[in-house]
């Protein structure tokens, strides 16, 4: 959804880009490290249980499973497409686990199930805005029903609760000390991502399209084909995440995971990447999560009830979204 | 273009009486008048709020938060009434409007003002106002019996026959309409979405028409919050949660175009009687309401897929189109 104006100052290009060095300080990835450096403080003094390693480990799981499907989103998002789908599709393979483990499927069959689950969702949303070219925006608000609704039907008001005890290891697993099998997966997945992202012809490929779909069609990119592969890629990444929250939490709700879509694409935008497509990093979504997660476990401490956390996170992403462009413009106003 | 809309619209009347008369065969009495007027009057809130969402999408924008907007001030206007009994209900109503409009305008200024994206914009503010009802409430619920009677009994006065909140949405419906193909504002909505460039420089304010779009959206949704609090006869945080995914669909399943600039009130007022049959048919043939949102999501699916091509054949982009073709074949 963008339009002249919005174009126009974003592919204002500057006179002078200034040093290395100033452009790091100036840089969005820096000002949010601040801002996450500042909650942590913030938050060691607001409650004298918070400096602990199992407690900061414990505070990981707040935003671990949301950030892997954050990284796909990110590259959607630059890609200048966006999935709704996201927490429906959670909903959708973790109802499958749930109903395959009741037949008695063991471990390794879930984990199969909840991705492939995972993947066929995405595959349908990437057939839908790829090969139909329809506005990915309705499309994943029509999916995000139908998703979700499928679970309701198989479920109702019931509930899964019965899963194998080895399957545990993927939401409550430690791997070394405080370090469990969901934060080592985090951390190997944003590497992934970000080498796929900034060093590959690929993720070169996803900003190009994400900056002018046509000179990138012109350019000889597989526009298309691409698209079919970030929805492809972040049905993934929401089948791994329904493999470790229902492992986590050990039942399956058809509401498992309910309006995490806003929270991820807040977690994305925070991040610094443009809703409009075309840039961002990352490393920004890295320390979005850690700002999200320590902004809602500090309040958490302090016994704020979710819903008016939710509240906090809704003003993040306004917040975040305006502070640069109202910067801008008292920029501007200066220098004319 | 204009035949392929009106084509479209009997269309739509046209499914609309097949499986209202499919659903006749299945379970007698479902096709009589009163049944009908039932449907209509249960579909009521969903026609006003659809009518406000539809004018919003026209402006090449959305509003994901009037379900938020309506629990907000159904929740302050029930409030309102429950401590203060003796308030006219004309001053609630006009309250409630207000309200929704106040909110409306903030979303509507960071859209204008602040050019973010409207999709981000209302995502945030869907959570904000939502969380705003649960601070002002504290999570309790107004029950029906702290509210005035004649706050809860206003919908349902009887006026020729049918029920007030029928004639409401029946007034609504007018005034959109006339507002939308009468008026200079109407004129600058469908043009700021259909070609945004064109309209600039023929004159027309971009950001100023989506101001007002999401400022009539929102007032709409005020109304529907006072409405929907005294139809069910209590109001709680979660109230008409998701219930603006229903707003979008009605507009998609009425021919609106989700890139702006195409629809008319009629269209989108048929979406959502589209919606209300079925709703109203699940329990009636059977059906486990669960299935309710899994069916509204393959409709909205489907009308875009068949919104999608109209819109094609209809051919708008001339040039870019064929350049593009050539180069994905």
């Amino acid at each position: 959804m963008s339009d002249v104006t919005e174009t126009r100052t974003r592919l204002a290009i500057p006179d002078r880009l200034g040093t290395p060095f100033s452009r790091l300080l100036g840089s969005w990835e820096v000002l949010l490290f601040g801002v996450a450096v500042v909650i942590f403080i913030a938050n060691s003094f607001a409650s004298p249980y918070f400096l602990n390693a199992w407690n900061l480990s414990d505070a990981t799981f707040n935003f671990t499973e949301k950030a892997m499907i954050a990284f796909a989103m990110a590259m959607l998002v630059i890609a200048g497409e966006i999935d709704l789908s996201v927490a429906a599709m959670i909903a959708l393979a973790s109802t499958a686990m749930g109903a395959a483990a009741q037949m008695g499927i063991g471990t390794p069959g879930l984990v199969a199930i909840g991705i492939g689950v995972g993947l066929a969702c995405g595959a349908i949303n990437g057939t839908l805005v790829s090969v139909l070219k329809l506005p990915s925006i309705v499309v994943t608000i029509g999916t995000m029903s139908l998703f979700r609704g499928i679970s309701y039907i198989v479920l109702g008001d019931q509930a899964y609760g019965k899963y194998p005890a080895d399957f545990a290891f993927f939401g409550q697993g430690y791997v070394v000390w405080v370090f469990s099998f969901e934060f080592v997966l985090f951390i190997v997945l944003a590497i992934i991502f970000g080498v796929v992202l900034h060093a590959t012809n690929f993720g070169r490929q996803i900003f190009v399209i994400g900056n002018n779909e046509f000179a990138a069609r012109f350019s000889g990119i597989p526009v298309e084909r691409i698209k079919f592969k970030l929805f492809l890629l972040t049905g993934l990444m929401s089948g791994i995440a329904a493999v470790c929250l229902t492992s986590r939490l050990g039942s399956t709700r058809p509401s498992i995971a309910q309006g995490w879509e806003l929270e991820i694409v807040t977690m994305v935008v925070l991040g610094g990447i443009s809703i409009l497509g075309g840039a961002g990093t990352i490393a920004g979504v890295v320390i979005a999560a850690f700002v999200m997660g320590l902004v809602t476990f500090g309040l958490g401490l302090l016994n704020v009830p979710g819903i008016v956390m939710s509240i906090f996170v809704g003003l993040l992403l306004i917040i975040t979204i305006a502070l640069p462009i109202v910067a801008r413009r008292i920029k501007h106003m200066r220098t004319r | 273009m204009k035949r392929l809309l009106k084509h479209r619209e009997l269309l739509l009347v046209g499914i609309i009486a097949i499986m209202v008369a499919g659903f006749a065969t299945r379970a007698p009495g479902f096709a009589t008048p009163a049944n009908l007027a039932n449907i209509f009057n249960d579909t009521s809130i969903l026609i006003i709020l659809a009518l406000g969402q539809m004018t919003v999408i026209l402006t090449k924008s959305i509003d994901l938060s009037v379900a938020a907007n309506l629990a907000f001030t159904g929740m302050a206007v029930a409030m309102l009434d429950a401590a203060y009994p003796g308030l006219p209900l004309a001053l609630l109503v006009v309250l409630a409007i207000g309200i929704g409009a106040a909110l409306g305008a903030i979303n509507g200024y960071l859209v204008w003002a602040l050019q973010i994206p409207p999709i981000v914009v209302t995502l945030g503010t869907l959570t904000i106002y939502r969380g705003m009802a649960f601070v002002l409430s504290g999570g309790a619920w107004v029950n029906s019996h702290q509210m005035t009677p004649g706050f809860l009994n206003f919908p349902r006065v009887s006026v020729l026959g049918m029920p007030l909140l029928s004639w409401i949405a029946i007034v609504i419906v007018l005034l959109m309409w006339g507002l939308l193909t009468r008026t200079a504002f109407g004129r600058s909505a469908y043009a700021s979405g259909g070609n945004p460039t064109a309209a600039v420089y023929a004159g027309i304010d971009i950001g100023k028409t989506r101001f007002f779009a999401f400022v009539l959206s929102g007032a709409l949704s005020g109304l529907a919050g006072y409405l929907w609090v005294s139809r069910y006869a209590v109001a709680y945080v979660d109230v008409a949660a998701g219930f603006e995914l229903d707003t979008v669909a009605a507009s998609v399943i009425g021919g609106i175009s989700i890139a702006g600039g195409i629809g008319s009130v009629a269209g989108a007022v048929l979406g959502a009687l589209f919606l209300g049959v079925i709703k109203n048919a699940l329990p009636v043939i059977g059906i486990s309401p669960f299935a309710q949102m899994a069916i509204s999501g393959i409709v909205i699916v489907l009308a875009v897929v068949f919104n999608a091509r109209a819109e094609r054949r209809a051919g708008r982009i001339i040039l870019r189109d064929r350049g593009a073709k050539e180069v994905s074949a």
